[in-house]
């Protein structure tokens, strides 16, 4: 039934170059975000131990990075102003060019054509176009690490005047301008992957693939294609207004009487919070961006692993469809303390403390799909119950913080690190990794290696929590973010050892990691030969060869006209 | 297929689990936050309660999850129960999340209310804020309780914040740079500026933080309690020092207040007298 008929017919080979490199394909397309994405996480994975170095021993003498870093790091000791492009670059790194291009443009590429059984998507070009403009834009933000005055400082938000005032900060002479320029390419990035996601899966469905089977991995990324179509212009508009506030003496971001260097600023009329505004416009959809991916996968893996259907799929959907609307009204949350009206702030409040009930209905779905199942512990399923246990964690952390009066005490402090770090980039990570090995598989014909998978998952979900989990503790006692030396303060100092102790955790975080790599690419060449369906999954992908063969799924769309299976 | 499962993995795997309960949760026993000195208790009455609440969730919610992976670690061929939905048990869950979230919503709401938009008492001490990189640049009014005209183009080593000596109200203001000086009991409102970028006014023993915004001026008040020294954070990256930014707190009795105006007072008058002489 699902033999590949008249492959010969449509299939002419390619040479290397159109079949790797400028293909047109979406599964190489999705196979080079992922890599690419990879390579971005080991740098901003980097770029976290040497910020955690220096939290744990602050202004110590390090001689051998000394050698490595001779400007940044002259005479060994950490610059103030090197570590606040290390945070900086993290934060940007992680969020935009490891995590988003990861999930959605690795798995969103690779997955949507095969699980809604299309040939590809609906503008192929548009799709290798939006590829090559995200890598330009990660050579842009490495690039900045070599510019004589450093990588962008000012924080992954960027806000003006800090971002806006080449005197500010080192790193807002020419770095910051390279980090606009890196995000306008992102942005542009994924806009056009998004706007070719939500065409194909409106438009190419095979027959039969109704929106109520839709897979909820497929739903996820339907819905955040849909929010970054909606939420990032809005960015892309702040950059390029804060490029010409830097270059071209436009005040948007600036307000009178600015003194700066020893002199009064030109500038006149604008307004710092509108920065902030634009920015948490795009930033707030953007973590649930990172979120519903991983939501969606957890839902496939543990229906799969448990052998249960997913419980509540209707509710399920409902969720990710009221949670990415609620995701546009909640930004205000991140601006309590701005400076903005309190009044305002209300609103962003309730809003909040909303959004938090379709995040529970998904977690206690999962629950119940748990319940009465007969457990595979796989390495997908090992990571996908990691997510269920940190999305927890990190969504009641939340409560806090959304609530007004307690985030005074909290806000920019440590807990608010270990909310994000759980619930945005710890669901995302681990949904990576949940991903990556269950469809692994079907991307390279091959198993991954099943004993350095697990010994990656224990090592990294343990690590995970002694690294984020005594964050709380130090917000509660006020530690502050983007701190460099917290022993400056005296009612932190008693809080060092914590620190040393999450430094420690985090390097054995960041060692974990290497395993993952080092399995990951070995078993690209080396693994065990996979099945079609090695984990006796649904869903349409696992119907076709692995890796699947040029024709896709042997029974889908030809010449336009879908095909019945 | 063969499956690698190990009835063993999910017994680990829910045990983890529990410890992470169990860890997390005796460690939340301990008194985190810093020492209250101000009248804002009600945050950390709202804070203890979002704490109880949430931390009761954490544990059934981690704990069942914990519980189920052991319970149901089996690998046997059998099928497993088929369940796709419960109508009744998703609106149960739905329903009483809702209700929770609205509730500590409502009350968050009311305590903001109060501490954001009330208006300070006529007899509060008015302070005047000012961030710049890296320090704190404190304004008394003087005797006169009037804050004098302030211009960016004055600002020299001298004068930190372009007082206008053209001003009257400008000549008994007294400002220090770092130490701020407080009332036991004594309503103070603080009206936060910066001359550069955002700073962050953060008293970790007062609950007080509030961003300081150049091209604003931004009020906040609260009553210190306890006599003392506490320390100031800038809680807003501003920079390479952003970490230096560190000032202090003295709360004290009304007495010791005033004299210490006075004698701050006086160093004013004279560096103004000094100033004046050397134009």
């Amino acid at each position: 039934m699902l033999e590949v008929q008249g492959a010969h017919a449509v299939h002419h080979e390619l040479g290397f170059f159109r079949k790797y490199v400028w293909s047109l394909d979406h599964k190489v397309i999705g196979i080079q975000y992922l890599i690419t994405s990879f390579i971005v996480a080991l740098v901003a994975g980097a770029l976290a131990m040497l910020i955690r170095l220096n939290l744990a021993w602050p202004a110590h003498v390090w001689p051998l990075l000394g050698k490595i870093f001779p400007h940044a790091m002259e005479g060994g000791v950490m610059k103030p102003e090197f570590y606040a492009s290390l945070f900086t670059m993290h934060g940007t790194l992680m969020v935009f060019f490891f995590l988003s291009i990861a999930l959605v443009g690795g798995f969103g590429n690779y997955l949507i054509p095969l699980q809604i059984g299309a040939r590809d998507m609906a503008f192929p070009f548009l799709n290798a176009l939006s590829y090559w403009t995200v890598l330009v834009g990660i050579l842009v933000m490495f690039a900045s690490f070599f510019a004589p005055t450093g990588a962008a400082a000012a924080g992954w938000v960027s806000y003006p005047p800090l971002s806006a005032l080449k005197d500010a900060i080192p790193g807002s002479q020419i770095g910051q301008t390279y980090w606009i320029v890196g995000m306008v390419f992102f942005i542009a990035s994924f806009t056009m992957g998004g706007l070719n996601f939500v065409t194909t899966i409106l438009n190419l469905r095979a027959k039969g693939m109704t929106f109520t089977r839709l897979p909820l991995t497929t739903w996820t990324i339907f819905v955040v294609s849909i929010l970054g179509i909606l939420a990032f212009p809005a960015l892309t508009a702040g950059s390029i207004m804060l490029l010409f506030d830097r270059h071209f003496g436009t005040s948007f971001f600036l307000p009178a009487g600015l003194y700066m260097s020893g002199q009064v600023q030109p500038h006149e009329g604008g307004s710092p919070l509108l920065w902030q505004h634009l920015f948490w416009f795009l930033g707030h959809p953007e973590v649930y961006i990172l979120m519903l991916p991983p939501m969606g996968f957890t839902s496939d893996i543990l229906s799969t692993f448990t052998r249960k259907p997913i419980f509540g799929y209707i509710a399920m959907v409902a969720s990710v469809l009221a949670i990415g609307a609620l995701s546009f009204v909640v930004w205000g949350h991140h601006m309590f303390l701005s400076g903005m009206n309190p009044y305002l702030g209300m609103f962003f409040t309730l809003n909040t403390m909303i959004i938090a009930v379709p995040s529970a209905v998904k977690t206690f779905n999962w629950m119940a799909t748990l319940w009465g199942g007969k457990i595979r512990f796989t390495v997908p399923m090992l990571f996908a119950l990691g997510i269920i246990s940190i999305f927890v964690t990190g969504g009641l952390s939340g409560i806090f913080l959304g609530s007004s009066p307690v985030d005074i005490h909290l806000h920019d402090t440590y807990f608010v690190i270990a909310h994000f770090h759980f619930v945005m980039a710890g669901a995302a990570l681990f949904g990576v990794f949940a991903a990556t090995t269950l469809w692994f598989p079907k991307m390279f014909g091959r198993m991954m290696n099943e004993p350095l998978g697990k010994i990656h998952f224990w090592f990294t979900f343990i690590a995970y929590y002694c690294v984020f989990f005594p964050m709380h503790y130090l917000g509660m006692n006020g530690m502050m973010r983007r701190l460099y030396d917290p022993t400056k303060y005296e009612y932190l100092r008693a809080d060092q050892p914590i620190n040393v102790f999450i430094s420690i955790s985090a390097f054995v975080l960041g060692a974990a990691q290497l395993v993952f790599m080092i399995n990951f690419f070995w078993s690209m060449f080396k693994g065990k030969k996979a099945g079609n369906n090695p984990w006796e999954a649904n869903g349409l992908e696992w119907t076709t060869t692995s890796p699947p063969s040029a024709r896709q799924l042997g029974w889908a769309r030809s010449g336009g006209v879908p095909m019945a299976l | 297929m063969k499956t690698s499962a190990r009835p063993k993995e999910g017994l680990f795997l829910g045990l983890t689990f529990g410890l992470i309960v169990v860890l997390g949760t005796v460690f939340f026993f301990k008194k985190w936050l810093p020492d209250l000195a101000s009248d804002r208790v009600e945050i950390d009455h709202l804070f203890y309660t979002i704490l109880i609440m949430t931390g009761i969730v954490f544990i059934l919610v981690q704990g069942i999850t914990g519980y189920f992976i052991w319970r149901y670690s089996d690998p046997t061929p059998e099928r497993a129960v088929y369940l796709s939905h419960s109508r009744s048990l998703e609106i149960t869950w739905t329903t009483v999340t809702a209700l929770l979230m609205l509730a500590l919503g409502v009350w968050g709401l009311s305590l903001w209310k109060n501490v954001t938009t009330g208006n300070a008492p006529s007899k509060a001490l008015a302070v005047e804020i000012t961030g710049q990189q890296f320090q704190w640049n404190i304004r008394y009014p003087g005797p006169d309780s009037k804050f004098g005209r302030v211009d960016p183009h004055l600002i020299s080593d001298d004068n930190a914040l372009g007082l206008d000596p053209k001003d009257k109200a400008s000549k008994d203001d007294v400002v220090v740079q770092d130490d701020l000086y407080l009332v036991v009991n004594r309503p103070a409102i603080v009206t936060l500026r910066s001359k550069d970028v955002i700073h962050s006014f953060f008293l970790p023993n007062f609950r007080v933080k509030q961003d300081a915004v150049p091209g604003m001026s931004i009020d906040t008040w609260f009553t210190p309690t306890k006599i003392g020294d506490y320390e100031i954070a800038c809680a807003q990256f501003c920079g390479l020092g952003h970490y230096t930014m560190r000032g202090m707190v003295h709360v004290l009795s009304q007495e010791q207040f005033d004299q210490k105006m006075k004698e701050l007072g006086h160093v004013s008058y004279q560096h103004h007298l000094l100033t004046l002489k050397g134009e």
